[in-house]
C-alpha cells in the first residue's frame, strides 16, 4: 500500500517536472520574439514620425526617409500577388475539386513541397535567368514580382486547398444531383463557402512576400532610387533590401536608423499576420454547418 | 439461378403492369476499385410507379441510384458495366450529363440543406436552369416548399440557412430542392433516416400524389414503408437482385425465394 | 416483355444537347488543369533556368575534385581564380548543425507541451506566438544577429568578433525552430488517442505516455519535421549572411567567422559579369543547393507519407 503511492508521488512529482520542462523550452522559443519586438520598439520607436515614413532617404542613405521604399515594396507585393493568386487557386481548385487519385497528381503536390524547399536565393537565380534575361524584362518590378510569385505559390495553393477542403463532400454531391456542373457547383457552393479562408492565406502571402529580399535583390530592387517607380519595368527600392544595405552596405548609418526600418518592416509583417490569425479565429466560430 | 430469378420476375411484372417502361436496366454491374458493389441486375422501371427497392446494408442499393443519373463519373474508382435506358436513350449515351441529371431528382439518407438561405436552396436548380426573374422562381419555390410539406413551417424565415433548420426540415428542403428540378424521374435513399415518424408519413402521402406526375424509386430500409408505398419492390442482398415483384404479391408470401420471404418477415436485415 | 418506347416520352434528343454551362465547364476545367501542372512546370523551369546559366561553366573550368575538397573559393583572383567551395559547405553545414542543435530538442519540447500538455486559450495563444516566430522575414533575423547578437557574444564570452557559427546556428535555430515545431505537433496529434488511453488504462503516467508510446509512434512525423528544419537551414540565405562574418573560412569552434553557399551567391552575383567565369560558377552553386533541398524535401515528404500509409 505504502509502496504505491509512494510511487505515485514519485510519478506525480515526474510528471510536474517533466510538464515544467516542456513549458520552459516552448518560453524560451517564444521569448526571443518578445524580446526581439521590445528592442525594436524600444530603439527603433523614436525613429518613426509622419516625416519619415513618407519622405526619402538622404545625405547616402544615413539620414531622411523611407518612403521610396514603402511604395516599393507594395508595387513588388501588388505585381507578386496579381500573377500568384489566379494561378495558385486555379491550381488548388485543380487539386481540390478535379484531381483524380494519380501520378500526375501525385507529381504536382510534390512540386509543390519542393517548390516551398527550394532557397530564396536559388529562386532569385531562377528569377536572373527566366525572367531578367531570358524574357527580356530586365531588373524592373515585373521580374521581381514574378520571382516572388513563384516562390510564394505554394502558400496560396496550400491555404486555398485547404479552405476547399473543409467545404463537406456532401454538399457538392447536392449540387452535383440537381445537375449543376462542376464549375456552377464550385461557383454556387464551394467558392462562397471557403472564401474567407482563401483570404486568410493571401494576407499571409502577402507578409511572406513583403519580408523576402534574396529573390528581389538581383531581379528589380535598387539599393537607391530617389523617386518613385513609374511603371512595371521600373527598378525600385523595397523595405526588406533597405534593411540589408543600411545595416551592412552604408557606412556612418546612425544606430537607430536601421532599428527603425526594421520596427517598420517587422510591424506591417507581424500586423498582417495577425489580421490573418484574427480573421481564421472568427471563421473558426463562424460556422454555417 | 440468377437466370432462373430474372425470368420469374418477368412473369410477375407483366402481371403487374402494362404502363410504359420509364427505366430498362440490363446487366448493370457496378464496382468500386474492383471490389463489386452489385452485380448483373435486370429489371425495369414503369412510368408513374413507385418502385420500391429493399434490402439490407452494403446490398448495392445506393450504388443502384447513382449508377441511374451517372454519378460514376464524379466518384473516383466508380465503375458501371451494363445498360441503363432511361425514355428510350442509353444514359451513357448523354453527351451533356448535367441535363440528364436535371431530369433526375435525389433525396439523401442523410439531409443536406446547402449553406444559403432556404429560398436560394429551392431557386438554385431553377436558376442554374436559366430562370433568374424573382418574379417566376417566387411561384416555384413556393410550390416546392408547398409540396414538400416545408411551406408552413418556413415561409416566415425564407431568408435563414437553409443548412441550419432542423433534420427533419432540412429533409423536406431537400425534397423541395428536388422538386424545383421539375424531374421526371424522382430517386429517394432511405429518405425516413433522419426525420421524425409524423414527418415520414406527412412526405409518404406527399409520394402518393407526386407518383401522378413522375415515376419514383423509393431505397428504404423500412420494410413496411416498402410495402405502403411502393407498387413494385425489388430485393437486393449482397449485391444481387434476388427478385423483383408486385408489392402486394411479396408481402402475401407470393414469393420465389425463401431469402426475401425471410426478409420480408423480418428474419434477418 | 415487349419493350417498345412509347410515343409519350420526352425527348431526350432535344434535352440532350451541349449548351454554354457545359462548354463553360469544361473550360474552367481545362484552365484549373493548367494551374495545376504549373506547380511542376515551375519546379522543371527552376532547375532548368539555374542549368542553362550554370552549365558553360560545368561543362569547362568546372572540376569536382577541386569544388568539393578545396576551401579555396578566389573566383575574382586576376591569374589564377580557384572555385573550391569545400569552406563554404562546411561553413552551411556548421551553421546547419548548430541551428539543429538548438531548435531540435527546444522544438520537440514546444511541440510535446503544446501537443500534449497545454490546453483551451493557452494552446491556442502559444500556437499563434509560434506563428508569429514564424513570420518574421529574414532579413529581420540578420539584423538582430548584427545589431543584437553580435554584441552580446562579444561581452558575454569575451571574442573579438561576434559574428561567426554560434550566431548565425542560433539565429538560424530560431528560425527554423517553428516550421518544426508545427509540424511536429501535427504529428504529435495525429497519434490516436486511443494509444494514450489504453497506455493510461495500464496505469502509466503522462511523461510515461508522451515517452514510451506517443513519440515512437510519431516517430515518423518527428523526423520529417527535423529534415525540413535542415532543408530551411540550408536553404536560408539573409540572415546567415549577416550574421555568419561572411569570411571563407574552415571554422575550428563556433567562435569562428564562416560563409554559407547561399550567402555567396547573394554577395557576388551584383558584381559579376553575366556569362562570365564566376557568374556561371555562382549558378553552378545555384545547382547543387537545389539539388539537396530538392532530395531533403523528397525524403521528408517520402517519410511522411511513410506515417499515412500506417
Amino acid at each position: 500500500m505504502f509502496e504505491a503511492s509512494d510511487l505515485n508521488i514519485h510519478n506525480q512529482r515526474a510528471e510536474k517536472l517533466w510538464r515544467l520542462l516542456f513549458l520552459m523550452m516552448t518560453l524560451l522559443l517564444i521569448l526571443p520574439v518578445l524580446i526581439i519586438l521590445g528592442v525594436l520598439i524600444h530603439k527603433g520607436g523614436p525613429m518613426i514620425s509622419i516625416d519619415f515614413l513618407f519622405t526619402e532617404p538622404k545625405d547616402g542613405m544615413t539620414a531622411g526617409g523611407i518612403f521610396p521604399a514603402l511604395v516599393g515594396t507594395v508595387w513588388l507585393v501588388a505585381v507578386a500577388l496579381l500573377a500568384s493568386v489566379p494561378v495558385g487557386v486555379a491550381a488548388a481548385l485543380y487539386l481540390s475539386e478535379y484531381a483524380p487519385d494519380n501520378w500526375l497528381t501525385r507529381a504536382i503536390n510534390l512540386a509543390i513541397i519542393n517548390l516551398a524547399g527550394v532557397p530564396s536565393i536559388v529562386h532569385a537565380l531562377f528569377g536572373v535567368g527566366a525572367f531578367v534575361l531570358f524574357f527580356r524584362f530586365g531588373t524592373s518590378i515585373l521580374a521581381a514580382s514574378l520571382t516572388l510569385a513563384v516562390m510564394t505559390l505554394p502558400v496560396v495553393i496550400v491555404a486555398t486547398r485547404e479552405s476547399l477542403q473543409a467545404v463537406p463532400q456532401a454538399f457538392r454531391e447536392a449540387c452535383w444531383n440537381m445537375g449543376a456542373t462542376r464549375w456552377q457547383t464550385i461557383r454556387k457552393v464551394v467558392l462562397p463557402n471557403s472564401v474567407s479562408g482563401i483570404l486568410t492565406g493571401i494576407i499571409l502571402e502577402v507578409s511572406r512576400t513583403a519580408g523576402e529580399t534574396a529573390p528581389i535583390m538581383f531581379t528589380g530592387a535598387a539599393f537607391f532610387l530617389p523617386f518613385l517607380p513609374q511603371s512595371v519595368f521600373d527598378q525600385t527600392m523595397a523595405m526588406s533590401l533597405h534593411l540589408f544595405v543600411i545595416s551592412t552596405q552604408v557606412p556612418g548609418v546612425p544606430e537607430a536608423l536601421p532599428f527603425g526600418v526594421a520596427l517598420v518592416l517587422i510591424t506591417m509583417v507581424l500586423v498582417m499576420n495577425a489580421v490573418s490569425i484574427a480573421f481564421r479565429m472568427v471563421l473558426r466560430s463562424k460556422k454555417k454547418w | 439461378m440468377v437466370e432462373a430469378d430474372r425470368s420469374s420476375a418477368a412473369e410477375t411484372d407483366e402481371v403487374v403492369s402494362t404502363a410504359p417502361v420509364k427505366v430498362d436496366v440490363r446487366n448493370l454491374t457496378i464496382s468500386y476499385s474492383g471490389k463489386t458493389a452489385l452485380r448483373d441486375v435486370t429489371l425495369d422501371i414503369r412510368q408513374n410507379e413507385i418502385f420500391g427497392i429493399i434490402g439490407p446494408a452494403n446490398s448495392g442499393k445506393t450504388s443502384f441510384l447513382r449508377a441511374l443519373n451517372r454519378m460514376d463519373l464524379f466518384i473516383p474508382g466508380m465503375k458501371v458495366d451494363g445498360s441503363i435506358v432511361l425514355d428510350g436513350r442509353e444514359v451513357r449515351k448523354w453527351r451533356n450529363v448535367y441535363a440528364l441529371r436535371r431530369r433526375i431528382g435525389v433525396v439523401f439518407p442523410l439531409p443536406v440543406g446547402l449553406p444559403m438561405s432556404v429560398y436560394d436552396n429551392v431557386a438554385l436548380a431553377p436558376r442554374l436552369a436559366g430562370i433568374k426573374k424573382r418574379a417566376r422562381l417566387d411561384p416555384i419555390v413556393e410550390r416546392c416548399l408547398q409540396r414538400a410539406a416545408l411551406w408552413d413551417e418556413v415561409k416566415d424565415r425564407l431568408d435563414s440557412l437553409g443548412s441550419l433548420l432542423s433534420g427533419g426540415q432540412q429533409q423536406r428542403l431537400t425534397i423541395a430542392r428536388a422538386l424545383s428540378q421539375e424531374p421526371d424521374l424522382l430517386l429517394l435513399d432511405e429518405f425516413s433516416i433522419a426525420v421524425d415518424p409524423v414527418t415520414t408519413m406527412r412526405i409518404e402521402e406527399v409520394l402518393k400524389e407526386l407518383k401522378q406526375e413522375l415515376t419514383i424509386v423509393l431505397v428504404t430500409n423500412l420494410v413496411q414503408q416498402a410495402r405502403r408505398l411502393a407498387d413494385r419492390t425489388a430485393f437486393f442482398l449482397t449485391g444481387e437482385l434476388v427478385e423483383v415483384a408486385a408489392t402486394s404479391a411479396l408481402f402475401s408470401g407470393e414469393v420465389n425465394d425463401e431469402r426475401t420471404r425471410a426478409y420480408v418477415e423480418g428474419r434477418f436485415g | 416483355m415487349s419493350r417498345v418506347t412509347p410515343a409519350s416520352i420526352p425527348d431526350t434528343q432535344v434535352m440532350d444537347r451541349r449548351n454554354l454551362d457545359w462548354y463553360v465547364d469544361k473550360a474552367v476545367q481545362v484552365l484549373v488543369f493548367v494551374g495545376g501542372v504549373s506547380a511542376i512546370l515551375f519546379i522543371i523551369g527552376i532547375f532548368v533556368f539555374i542549368t542553362k546559366e550554370g552549365f558553360g561553366f560545368l561543362t569547362t573550368t568546372f572540376d569536382a575534385q577541386e569544388f568539393f575538397t578545396s576551401p579555396r573559393w578566389r573566383p575574382t583572383s586576376e591569374h589564377n581564380p580557384t572555385y573550391g567551395a569545400l569552406a563554404l559547405i562546411v561553413g552551411t553545414a556548421s551553421v546547419t548543425g548548430l541551428a539543429m542543435l538548438v531548435a531540435v530538442p527546444f522544438s520537440l519540447g514546444a511541440a510535446i507541451y503544446i501537443g500534449e500538455f497545454a490546453t483551451g486559450k493557452t494552446r491556442e495563444a502559444l500556437k499563434v506566438l509560434v506563428e508569429l516566430l514564424a513570420a518574421i522575414p529574414s532579413v529581420v533575423w540578420g539584423f538582430i544577429g548584427l545589431s543584437m547578437m553580435n554584441p552580446l557574444i562579444i561581452k558575454l564570452f569575451n571574442v573579438p568578433v561576434g559574428l561567426n557559427v554560434l550566431n548565425a546556428g542560433v539565429i538560424l535555430g530560431l528560425m527554423a525552430a517553428p516550421i518544426m515545431t508545427t509540424i511536429a505537433e501535427d504529428s504529435l496529434k495525429a497519434v490516436p488517442d486511443g494509444y494514450r488511453e489504453a497506455a493510461e488504462a495500464l496505469g502509466a503516467t503522462r511523461w510515461q505516455v508522451i515517452f514510451k508510446v506517443v513519440l515512437p509512434a510519431a516517430k515518423n512525423g518527428l523526423v520529417a519535421a527535423v529534415l525540413l528544419g535542415v532543408g530551411r537551414g540550408f536553404g536560408e540565405t539573409m540572415a546567415v549572411l549577416m550574421a555568419s562574418g561572411h569570411s571563407i573560412n574552415l571554422p575550428t569552434s563556433i567562435f569562428d567567422s564562416v560563409r554559407a553557399l547561399t550567402a555567396t551567391i547573394a554577395a557576388e552575383l551584383g558584381e559579376t559579369a553575366v556569362g562570365s567565369d564566376h557568374y556561371r560558377a555562382l549558378f553552378t552553386l545555384g545547382i547543387f543547393l537545389f539539388l539537396i533541398t530538392f532530395l531533403i524535401n523528397l525524403t521528408a515528404d517520402l517519410v511522411v507519407r511513410g506515417i499515412r500509409k500506417k
